[in-house]
């Protein structure tokens, strides 16, 4: 039986819910962490490469260097983020250890396991998790997820596919919220979700903790996209530190953020950023080096 | 019927929207200078204080913020208690200076420290609210370290001041708005 009332749920989803409204940011040093806190980032999120050098470097990613990541945690004051494998519940049992305050069970690093995701209900620090739709979405949930957010395709500096998935998210529960009570077994089996956390979507028409986007925003217009199409904070990574000017793109869409709703301002966000980060066509992706068909 | 601002920069403000309903007021989520006329008083709500300067300074809220407290009630809950304050450390930052209080940010630890507890708060609260134990959020929480005078703790935690009124003011270094138990948000209404 799924508790929403239990104290770690709240904890976990408590400290989702400070983040909304926000940008988290990937980083890859102490000195990316620094300009990230400047610009106003509601936390950093700590890897090795961010998306777009591991889509162009290949190999195998893994859980970030700790060194690294315990400079990163004594340098800034902001809530640390980072990275483990799908599956690898020992990269993130040492993630905890380390004391992060939020661990993302990513697609950006390669999984560890093609069959099961980390049993995050065992764990006392907080998870974040892709999803592409409501499905995905409860499943992670249902594992313990305290934050959702889309996948988007990371690395890509496209919004496409992060419109995409917040569409499909948001279209999926609007759908159980007209159904009958009698409608929501079959509901749950097409979703392949569980039943309690389809008829409390159904109820309640949101999900049970907080849904953000990521994957592929580049620009202040990016982040007030998804934010208008329901998104509750932004994840920017290879966006920032691949474009030509980070400090200050960092803070424009810390802007963007916050004036989502105000065309004047975001205007005013969106002039003198210099280059963005280079994007990519989707379709001229080989399907193999998709990073959002990791998981399930 | 009174106004209630939520400062709806970044952070929990939906969270502090929907405690104020259970606590029978409409907020107005406060987002420009222009809605700081419209308000009999204004929540500081939890998230991220570096984030919420950034903005504030951005926006030029930081100066009307301040002028808007020599006149009207402020509550603010953990990142909204640190930026009432008149002096932060771990690390210094500036703030509005609203309350003579000294706050050290992220003073338990990091998120693996975060707790439900619950309170015996003062019988001061408790006559002015209602009867019984005060359930307390801290998620990253600050601690109050110097209280001025004229401050009237309403509840302690470990030792600690963590709600505390001061004049107009209110802060809470937890987060009663995530909680079903509306007395705090009440007490705040009561003072506009």
């Amino acid at each position: 039986m799924f508790n929403f009332s239990s104290e770690q749920f709240r904890l976990n989803v408590g400290l989702a819910e400070m983040l909304k409204g926000g940008v988290i940011m990937d980083v890859t040093n102490v000195e990316q962490a620094k300009i990230a806190e400047d610009a106003g980032a509601s936390a950093v999120m700590a890897l090795e490469r961010v998306p777009s050098d591991i889509r162009k470097e290949g190999g195998v990613a893994r859980m970030a260097n700790i060194e690294i990541m315990e400079a990163i945690k004594n340098a800034v004051h902001i809530p640390l983020m980072a990275k483990a494998r799908i599956g690898h519940f020992m990269e993130a049992r040492i993630l905890e250890a380390l004391g992060v305050d939020f661990i993302d069970e990513s697609e950006v690093l390669t999984p560890a396991d093609e069959e099961h995701h980390i049993d995050k209900n065992d764990f006392k620090v907080p998870f974040v998790c892709g999803a592409r739709n409501l499905g995905e979405a409860l499943r992670r949930i249902g594992e313990g997820a305290a934050m959702i957010r889309t996948k988007g395709e990371a690395g890509s500096g496209n919004i496409v596919e992060a419109v995409r998935h917040i569409r499909t998210i948001v279209r999926e529960m609007k759908q159980l919220t007209v159904l009958g009570k009698e409608e929501l077994a079959a509901a749950a089996k097409n979703l392949q979700a569980p039943l309690e956390l389809v008829e409390w979507v159904a109820q309640h028409g949101t999900l049970p903790v907080p849904n953000f986007s990521a994957g592929g925003i580049a620009t202040p217009a990016d982040a007030a996209l998804v934010m208008q199409l329901g998104a509750e904070a932004v994840f920017v990574g290879s966006g920032i530190f691949k474009s030509s000017d980070p400090a200050n793109r960092a803070n424009a869409i810390v802007m963007a953020a916050k004036n989502y709703n105000n065309p004047e301002k975001l205007l005013e966000a969106s002039r003198s950023l210099g280059a963005a980060m280079p994007g990519l066509e989707i379709s001229k992706i080989p399907e193999g080096e998709l990073l959002q068909t990791r998981g399930w | 019927m009174k106004r209630v601002g939520v400062l709806s920069l970044q952070g929990d403000f939906a969270a502090h929207g929907a405690a104020l309903e259970r606590a029978g007021a409409a907020p107005v989520y406060v987002r420009e200078r222009s809605q700081l006329g419209e308000i009999d008083g204004l929540i500081l709500p939890g998230g991220e204080s570096t984030t919420m300067l950034k903005l504030l300074r951005h926006e030029n809220l930081f100066d009307e913020l301040a002028e808007f407290g020599r006149r009207k009630p402020v509550f603010g809950t953990c990142a909204g208690a640190i930026l009432m304050a008149t002096d932060v450390t771990n690390p210094p930052q500036e703030s509005l200076g609203l309350m003579d209080i000294a706050v050290e940010r992220n003073a338990y630890g990091r998120q693996l420290d975060s707790r439900v507890v619950e309170l015996d708060p003062a019988p001061e609260f408790e006559m002015r609210t209602a009867p019984g134990k005060l359930e307390a959020v801290f998620i990253r929480a600050p601690i109050i370290r110097r209280a001025g005078n004229g401050a009237q703790v309403l509840a302690e935690y470990a030792g600690d001041p963590v709600l505390i009124e001061q004049g107009r003011h209110l802060v809470a270094t937890f987060h009663p708005e995530l909680t079903t138990d509306a007395r705090v948000h009440c007490l705040f209404l009561g003072k506009l």
